[in-house]
């Protein structure tokens, strides 16, 4: 433990086909701030080896980079990982752990902290470092979104939360920075696996699946032809948003059912719903409203979306949609 | 199959007041009900104990009105159910409950499966379930939406993972938790729910579970919740005003500020 | 208004609203719009014991009474009055043998009902022989040890789905209405077939079909009490049953009451929800208003002959009356306060007042029903003078 700071900060990255995740480099950007606050250090553990781009970890922040040996990227082996982890934890003593909360942070992140005899604060959404206390304040919403938590850790170590994939964002690397790149090499065979992967099934259908989106993007009549739903698809594809639709678009064929939001389609509450061109009917409002961040894009200033909408743009949406795409586009770098 | 499933009392509603003067919530006087998630878990167990003539046991830690929800469940179609009560449990986070849990379970004895839910609706942690295998040094799937195949030592499981979904098999004793794609549960019957209303549910407390109290409950927890508040929220909308390039600047900046993108 | 049900009757009205919420709304546009026979969840009512409650215990019952049927049925009617009129017709055809069948015929028939294997219906209405019911022609002429049957009946509810229907027949043409007799007819027997099922203007997923007979042999050991009650049975059963029709009528009322004080709310015009606008409130107060009288007179009726009353005739067709006409009133004003959305298939309440109608018509005509109770005034007032 570095001072009586938090120690080192551990962030587990998850990657896909080789690469790490944006949530990752985003929480690593976290870490490297809460880090800088309390004079700490960035480890970053890779479950995986042959990761392609181990060496832009250190840029966004890592000082020391874990690379585990493990199975090829798409393949599972939770008691593995659990062990491994706990094996490094154990010998290198993290004051603070950190992971995207998904899959890898409800089933292997939870097991690994009640091994080391801790807890976890889960699904946050705010980390933030207290000079006063010299306590990491870990912000997580419960009761369907209506409050918020502050978790702390009062005795045990090391303080362990998951944060969600939309928390952070990513920060601006350094290139010049350079981390100490640790490869660890794991013995499999002491690892008594329960669990095997029989196979895999990639799902060829939905790109994001709407009733568990963080964000839905939703397009209305506004939209004046099926067409120009290929505005609003774009944008749910920036922003890794699942694509929703109000009724009068399904009706007129433009789009099917199955992204239908409202009384008779599916109720979704995202952190984020975004209505372009959407009108408000009361059916559909009773399929979102419950969303914690509504945006409304509408050229007229009297639809009732506008009633439920946390922030509104009265406007042209053909030049508005496209323009935020484009802006967000960019900023994803 | 000897099967187990935890279940969770909860708000039936929503809605919570916070006590302006301490900080912490202010629940009670509100109605309360089975977890929703924790019904497809316990409709899954009914089922596995029917295909195999088993058995299913409903546990819940909870405050002396939980036995309501365990009558309930026996109302489903549990065999039995116990609470895990005890003034010392109070303020207790997932890893002290899973603890509790794992205790009443060593002291059930023999088991098959272990099934949750996927996440309560007012925690929604979804941390139980895994910790509680691990303290129980049982494996652990998440996201169970299928069961393939029951044997006995070992069942296959379907589960969503990000890209889809992963066929996976689990050695016997473990521990899942199940999401609501697994089943639609059934409409429990009138003469179940009549039977369960006189069933006795048994209570143990931290001494009959041989829990060191200091090691649980809000001292015990790992975890403490120091602050509750309400999350920031516009009253009324705000309409952002300027030209195109200026409204999507404000936009932005805005879902930057409060996390939503 | 707190009516103090006991715990029994809380569970019951506790799971037939779960029944109602859960399996009946996701479905009872879809069953309504195609016409179909809610099969699929009259099994679900049966795996939830639903339908052991009018059956009673020696039998595989749960031996429930008049005031827990009007409980579910009016549950059911809250979220679709075809598939609650299923379920009612089903203990309605039940009764006469409940009421009057041998200990022989009701091990026969009832356990069968409770566990939800085969459905009933009573069947007493001809082409003939509506409010004139005395007028009906369906003949059963004694042969040996069998009656021969011939006619048809209308009209009937779960005509052709059920398999069990207690029939009212003419024995005796010549003894008039002291001429008929009560029968218990199976599904399947030769000469006995089913007219085309009925396109009607409500409860639309209920089944309604004409029976025919023709030369149709029925055991003479399906007779219900005794030749010559046919008519007793009929007006004793009509009794019991018509305080379910007004809980029908209760719950349908009652789903349109909710759906309109929703939608005043939702509804903005002028700048403010129209449940603002005082025209609409006196119109959600007065539905408020009869839709408990009504219910306050059903569930009394309903106690009263549990508790053993021993006449309840004039009772019973009140509180079918009242109910039926309220039902028809509320219903039409929740569409006018739903208005053009109102008047639009996606939304429920041009159901609900096209499912009300039926409450006025059958198990008698509310016209024939004011003649039954004028007659027991005037009969009081007779023995007062």
């Amino acid at each position: 433990m570095t001072g009586d700071g938090l120690g080192d900060i551990w962030v587990i990255t998850e990657q896909r086909n080789g690469r790490t995740k944006a949530a990752s480099y985003a929480l690593i950007s976290r870490a490297w701030k809460l880090a800088d606050e309390c004079q700490s250090r960035v480890a970053t553990v890779c479950l995986s080896q042959g990761v392609e781009d181990a060496g832009q970890l250190a840029a966004y922040g890592a000082d020391k980079v874990y690379l585990l040996d493990g199975p090829a990227p798409d393949g599972w082996n939770d008691d593995a990982y659990v062990k491994e982890l706990v094996d490094l934890a154990g010998r290198e003593k993290p004051g603070v752990i950190l992971a995207t909360s998904g899959s890898l942070g409800s089933s292997v992140i939870p097991r690994v902290a009640v091994a080391l005899g801790t807890g976890v604060a889960a699904n946050c959404i705010s980390l933030d470092f207290d000079p006063q206390s010299r306590m990491l304040v870990q912000t997580r919403p419960a009761f369907g979104g209506t409050l918020m938590a502050n978790m702390v850790f009062p005795k045990k170590r090391p303080q362990i939360a998951t944060v969600r994939p939309h928390a952070f964002k990513k920060g601006e690397p350094n290139s010049a920075r350079r981390g100490e790149m640790i490869r660890v090499d794991f013995d499999r065979q002491s690892v008594t696996a329960k669990t095997k992967l029989l196979n895999v099934v990639k799902d060829l259908t939905e790109k994001v699946r709407l009733d568990e989106a963080e964000i839905v993007v939703c397009g209305g009549r506004g939209l004046g032809k099926a067409e120009n739903f290929g505005f609003v698809a774009e944008l749910a594809d920036v922003l890794g948003a699942a694509l929703g639709t109000s009724r009068p678009p399904v009706d007129d064929g433009w789009i099917t059912y199955a992204h239908q939001v409202g009384q008779t389609g599916k109720t979704v509450s995202p952190r984020l719903y975004i209505a372009c061109g959407v009108a408000g009917a009361p059916q559909h409002l009773a399929g979102m409203q419950t969303s914690e961040i509504i945006v409304a894009i509408n050229e007229d200033p009297k639809a009732p979306i506008f009633e439920v909408a946390t922030y509104g743009i009265v406007g042209d949406l053909f030049k508005i949609v496209p323009l935020l795409t484009k802006k967000l586009r960019e900023a994803r770098g | 199959m000897n099967v187990i499933v935890c279940i969770k009392q909860v708000p039936a509603k929503i809605k919570i007041e916070i006590d302006a003067k301490t900080g912490t919530l202010a629940s009670g006087g509100v109605d309360r009900a089975i977890n929703p998630p924790d019904l497809y878990a316990l409709e899954e167990g009914i089922r596995i104990k029917e295909r195999t003539k088993g058995k299913v046991t409903v546990l819940t830690m909870g405050l002396a009105k939980a036995d309501e929800s365990l009558k309930e469940a026996v109302g489903y179609g549990a065999d039995e159910a116990i609470l895990l009560s005890d003034p010392a449990f109070e303020g207790s986070d997932t890893w002290a409950t899973s603890h509790v849990l794992a205790k009443a379970i060593k002291k059930i004895g023999q088991f098959d499966l272990v099934l949750c839910g996927k996440q309560s609706i007012d925690g929604e942690t979804g941390q139980v379930g895994p910790m509680l295998a691990e303290a129980l040094g049982v494996p652990f799937v998440s996201l169970v939406n299928k069961i393939e195949e029951l044997g006995q030592t070992s069942i296959k499981v379907m589960r969503m993972s990000d890209e889809g979904h992963q066929l996976i098999e689990m050695m016997l004793p473990g521990v899942i938790n199940v999401v609501k794609e697994i089943n639609v549960p059934r409409i429990p019957s009138l003469r179940g729910l009549m039977a369960a209303k006189k069933a006795a549910i048994p209570v143990w407390n931290a001494q009959e579970l041989g829990i060191d109290p200091a090691t649980i409950g809000l001292a015990g927890s790992p975890t403490r919740v120091a602050k509750v508040f309400f999350p920031q929220r516009a009253a009324k909308g705000e309409m952002l005003q300027g030209d195109t390039e200026g409204q999507v600047d404000q936009l932005l900046e805005k879902l930057r500020q409060t996390k939503a993108i | 208004m707190e009516y103090f049900l006991s715990e029994q009757q809380k569970t019951l009205k506790g799971l037939a609203r779960q029944i109602a919420e859960q399996r009946i709304l996701p479905v009872r546009a879809e069953l309504d719009e195609r016409e179909e026979f809610p099969w699929d969840l009259i099994k679900e009512m049966a795996s939830s014991d639903l339908l052991r409650v009018f059956v009673p215990e020696e039998y595989d019952g749960l031996g429930g009474g008049c005031f827990d049927l009007c409980l579910v049925v009016e549950e059911l009617s809250r979220v679709c009055g075809g598939i609650a009129i299923s379920y009612a017709a089903n203990a309605l055809g039940v009764l006469p043998l409940i009421l009057y069948g041998s200990d022989v015929q009701k091990k026969k028939y009832l356990p069968a009902v409770a566990s939800g294997a085969r459905l009933a219906a009573f069947a007493v209405t001809e082409a003939t022989a509506g409010s004139d019911a005395s007028a009906i022609r369906t003949s059963a002429r004694r042969d040996g040890d069998h009656y021969v049957l011939n006619g048809t009946k209308q009209f009937i509810t779960n005509g052709g789905e059920a398999e069990i229907y207690t029939v009212v027949v003419m024995t005796d043409a010549a003894k008039g209405s002291r001429g008929a007799s009560a029968l218990v007819v199976e599904k399947g027997t030769p000469g006995f077939t089913f007219g085309k099922k009925e396109k009607k203007m409500g409860i639309r997923s209920s089944a309604t079909r004409e029976l025919v007979f023709r030369d149709c042999h029925v055991p003479a050991e399906n007779l219900i009490s005794r030749e010559g009650m046919g008519f007793i049975v009929a007006m004793r059963t009509l009794d019991r049953s018509r305080p379910g029709v007004g809980a029908q009528a209760l719950g349908i009322a009652q789903g349109a009451l909710e759906a309109a004080a929703e939608y005043a709310q939702q509804r903005v015009q002028f700048g403010h929800p129209i449940s603002a606008i005082q025209a609409v409130q006196h119109m959600l107060a007065n539905m408020a208003t009869e839709l408990e009288a009504a219910r306050a007179l059903v569930y009394a009726t309903a106690r009263t002959i549990d508790a053993g009353a021993k006449s309840f005739t004039e009772e019973s067709a009140m509180a079918k009356l009242f109910a039926s006409d309220m039902a028809m009133r509320v219903t039409t004003d929740a569409v006018q306060i739903l208005a053009g959305a109102g008047y639009m298939r996606d939304y429920p309440v041009e159901k609900m007042m096209r499912d009300a109608k039926i409450t006025q018509i059958y198990e008698g005509t509310n016209q024939v029903i004011r003649n039954a109770i004028a007659l027991e005034v005037l009969k009081r007032k007779a023995k007062q003078g």
